[in-house]
């Protein structure tokens, strides 16, 4: 009804003014405030919490608030701290997801589920939310991304790394670092950064992507963080002074490993990458990517709940509610047809029927015609017969009376005789 | 720490937490607002007015720019409209705008359904959208938005008041649109009459329930200039692209032999309150309005038109699947039932036609009896009279013979006569 034309390119000859709107919508969403979800995931031990200290420059983790490895638990449990953090304006609303226990146990047979439950129920929340008729403004709990702590062993990755990734790459925005890199030296870094992302490949884990851009700018700093993967941290709590400076760093008798030299280890990339750069790409993959995917599945699930699956592949296009649809005007057609079936049946065999007896009744006409026709003969014989008859009387009864005349005649004559003799 | 997660937002802990150094996340707007420049930005406008009145040179004038315009005839037989995209670009901003002009509005007789275009028009858009939103294999962040942002209605310069085809047009959009009214034309109004004309349309806005659009105040950084804005309301505008020299500047103006009316001037027309208002200043907000507000109406209205509830009887929330499940579940059994019908009617259908056959069958029964109780009547009678007339005819030949024997015996005597 609405047609669009092509669309066609325009140049302006003065400044209008929209080249305002992004100021604008930087105004509206400073109002609004920003939300992020970070999810840590790995053993105990390998300074997860020291790291998202350092990450985020306060005291997340304290003794208050001890992190996952402290907190001793028998079976894997997701936990969450949320924290309101306040820089230049711009308020953050930061929540810690940490998975204390898992990795730990003798036998971690599924120690992933709880992880996979968590991120799952987040997206059910919003999809319920976003599914409501009345729907306010939707808060956004949704697991953003996760980073896996790899041990530095230095070999590669152990089947529980394999396992748990590949189990959630299609879930979350993965990232995988390498533990306490300070366990290595540079050349071991490499080796085992190459051999992980072998592994990687191997095992087709599709972790979080650096996607290329258009802005040189971007793409150094990209192709500069896609060449260091997976990124080896080091975290501490603990601020030294090194020529003067106070810097973070784990204090050695060889030495001062310092956490934001990037010779040292690639925790700035990491910081710049996650926070200052690719927070929001994060956001917006695991909305566009992450829970369209569940959303998805869901629906196509209770979309065609028992209905077969092989027909539905190229159906994904649809609402549940278009599906219904056209299920329903399936229906309809099919139930005309039937009914048109039955219709033709039925006719038929009414007219067939009626034929019956209108050939019974035209036979009954033409008999009883014929009756009629045979009894009128029979009558007409008779009334022949009995002309005849009739007429045979006629004749004979005349014959008798000329007889009897005659026999009267001849007797009176006699008499007359007589008489004449007897002189 | 709860074990399981207590998702609802005042109930959770939330610590405030100082920030020992430089973290970085105050670049957050900036990565947002690149990324939204990334994409682009789509901008909708619609232009709601009598044709002649200015529509087409205010957009352009607005926007700096000659979009390709034919003069509409008045001779149109109903309202339609007319969308036109342009691609625009400024700085590094790319806008989509589309422009959606009413074509024929107030030309024809009879008015009465003039705007049921219009409101048709908004709710498609809105509608695509909800489709899109509703698909299983939705891609929204590419979609291109077609939903209306912004009604411009254009008022005739009568200097009186606003008619009743204005009242009733805006009344019918003023829940699907935000609606900037607008004075056309504005040179040919005086600065007083100006001014009572003013005050008249708003209160006549107001004593109606007309809701138009108010310049959000909420936000401290632009609320002072959007409050004194929202008092000059409606504005009064001129347009042109013309250009005239104005002492030692060219501007865009109107030529008159008494003088020339300067679009930019704002002691002559409102032309760059509305602009900084609709574009500089309040655009993205326009945009919001649109989604959150006139979108989610229509979007509640519509889901509870297809029976979709929130809560069920006992205020239990549903879940999307419950929801999904429950409607299915009612669906197949509307179809079962459906066919059960049908099949219904037809098992009566076949049970009154047998009725009636058989009572034909029953008919032509009796009248087959009829006729041959008829014929075994006709039958008796032709035997009775057959057997008259054998009797008769027995008669009669025993007659014959009697006579017979009598006349035989008869001669006899008269030869003994005659022999005496």
């Amino acid at each position: 009804m609405f047609i669009y034309g092509p669309q066609q390119q325009k140049n302006l000859e003065g400044y209008v003014g929209f080249a305002n709107l992004p100021n604008q919508v930087y105004r509206k969403s400073v109002k609004r405030g920003f939300e992020f979800t970070l999810m840590v995931v790995g053993e105990s031990g390998l300074g997860k919490s020291t790291l998202i200290n350092s990450l985020f420059l306060t005291d997340l983790y304290s003794t208050e608030y001890p992190g996952p490895s402290h907190r001793i638990k028998k079976t894997v449990e997701v936990e969450q701290s949320k924290v309101l953090v306040k820089e230049g304006g711009v308020h953050l609303l930061l929540t810690i997801v940490d998975t204390p226990g898992f990795g730990d146990a003798v036998d971690n047979s599924n120690c992933w589920q709880p992880v996979i439950d968590h991120i799952d129920s987040k997206f059910e929340d919003y999809l319920n939310a976003e599914s409501r008729v009345n729907r306010r403004q939707m808060p956004d709990n949704r697991v953003h991304c996760c980073l896996y702590f790899i041990a530095p062993s230095g070999h590669g990755l152990k089947p529980l790394d394999i396992e748990f990734m590949k189990r959630l790459h299609e879930k979350v925005n993965i990232i995988p670092l390498i533990a306490k890199a300070d366990t290595m030296t540079p050349e071991e870094c490499q080796q085992f950064k190459k051999q992980i992302m072998k592994e990687i490949q191997e095992h087709k884990i599709k972790i979080y992507e650096f996607l290329e851009t258009d802005d040189e700018e971007e793409m150094k700093m990209i192709r500069k963080i896609k060449d260091r993967l997976p990124l080896a941290v080091v975290g501490s709590n603990t601020i030294i002074e090194v020529n003067g400076k106070p810097v973070r760093g784990r204090q050695y008798p060889w030495g001062v490993a310092e956490v934001e030299n990037g010779e040292h280890c690639d925790f700035t990339i990491l910081r710049n990458m996650l926070i200052r750069t690719h927070m929001q790409d994060l956001k917006d993959v695991t909305n566009n990517v992450h829970y369209e995917n569940y959303r998805s599945k869901k629906l196509a699930a209770v979309t065609y709940n028992g209905v077969d699956n092989n027909k539905n592949k190229g159906q994904l296009t649809k609402s549940p509610l278009a599906q219904m649809e056209e299920e329903r005007r399936d229906h309809v057609a099919k139930m005309k047809k039937m009914e048109q079936e039955m219709e033709q049946v039925f006719e038929m065999k009414v007219k067939e029927k009626l034929q019956k007896l209108r050939d019974s009744e035209a036979e009954l006409q033409r008999r009883h015609e014929q009756m009629k026709k045979n009894l009128e003969a029979q009558h007409k014989e008779l009334e022949e017969k009995r002309r005849h008859l009739e007429e045979e009387k006629g004749s004979w009864e005349a014959q008798q009376r000329i007889l009897e005349q005659q026999k009267l005649d001849a007797s009176r004559t006699l008499e007359k005789n007589k008489k004449k003799k007897i002189f | 720490m709860a074990a399981t997660d207590v998702d609802v937002f005042s109930n959770e802990e939330k610590r405030n937490l100082t920030l020992g150094g430089h973290v970085g996340f105050d670049s957050l707007p900036d990565q947002l607002v690149s990324k939204s420049v990334t994409q682009g930005f789509c901008f909708n406008i619609l232009c709601v007015g009598e044709t002649g009145i200015g529509k087409s040179t205010l957009m352009n004038t607005l926007f700096n720019t000659m979009f390709e315009n034919e003069e509409a005839s008045h001779y149109q037989n109903g309202v339609y409209l007319r969308p036109r995209t342009y691609d625009l670009k400024e700085s590094n901003v790319h806008l989509k705008l589309t422009i959606v002009d009413s074509v024929g509005f107030g030309d024809q007789i009879n008015k009465e359904d003039s705007y049921k275009p219009i409101v048709d028009y908004i709710d498609t858009q809105f509608e695509n959208y909800l489709q899109e939103e509703l698909k299983i294999k939705r891609s929204l962040f590419n979609y291109h938005d077609t939903r209306i942002h912004i009604c411009l209605y254009f008022i005739a310069p009568t200097g009186h008041s606003l008619k009743s085809l204005d009242l009733v047009t805006m009344k019918k959009l003023d829940s699907k649109v935000s609606i900037i009214p607008i004075i056309a034309k504005a040179d040919t109004i005086s600065k007083s009459e100006l001014h009572k004309f003013k005050i008249k349309i708003m209160s006549e806005l107001v004593s109606n329930g007309v809701q138009i659009y108010q310049f959000p105040t909420d936000d401290e950084t632009v609320s002072e200039i959007n409050a004194s804005m929202n008092a000059h309301l409606p504005f009064a505008v001129v347009g042109s692209l013309e250009e005239v020299k104005v002492g030692n500047k060219t501007v865009r103006a109107r030529q008159y032999p008494w003088g020339v009316v300067q679009v930019e001037n704002e002691s002559h027309c409102d032309f760059v309150k509305l602009r900084e208002m609709l574009i500089r200043v309040n655009m993205e907000d326009l945009r919001e309005q649109t989604h959150a507000r006139h979108y989610e109406l229509y979007r509640r209205c519509k889901l509870e038109e297809m029976g979709f509830k929130d809560t069920d009887p006992d205020s239990q929330p549903f879940s999307l699947q419950e929801t999904y499940e429950a409607k299915r579940k009612e669906f197949l059994g509307d179809l079962q039932r459906k066919e059960e019908e049908m099949r219904q009617m037809f098992v009566n259908k076949v049970k009154e036609t047998e009725a009636e056959l058989k009572e034909k069958e029953r008919d032509l029964h009796d009248k087959f009896e009829q006729l041959k109780r008829m014929h075994q009547e006709e039958k008796r009678k032709v035997e009775e009279k057959r057997r008259d007339l054998e009797e008769e005819m027995n008669a009669f030949n025993r007659k014959k013979v009697a006579a017979e024997t009598l006349s035989l015996s008869q001669p006899l005597k008269k030869d003994k006569d005659k022999k005496n």
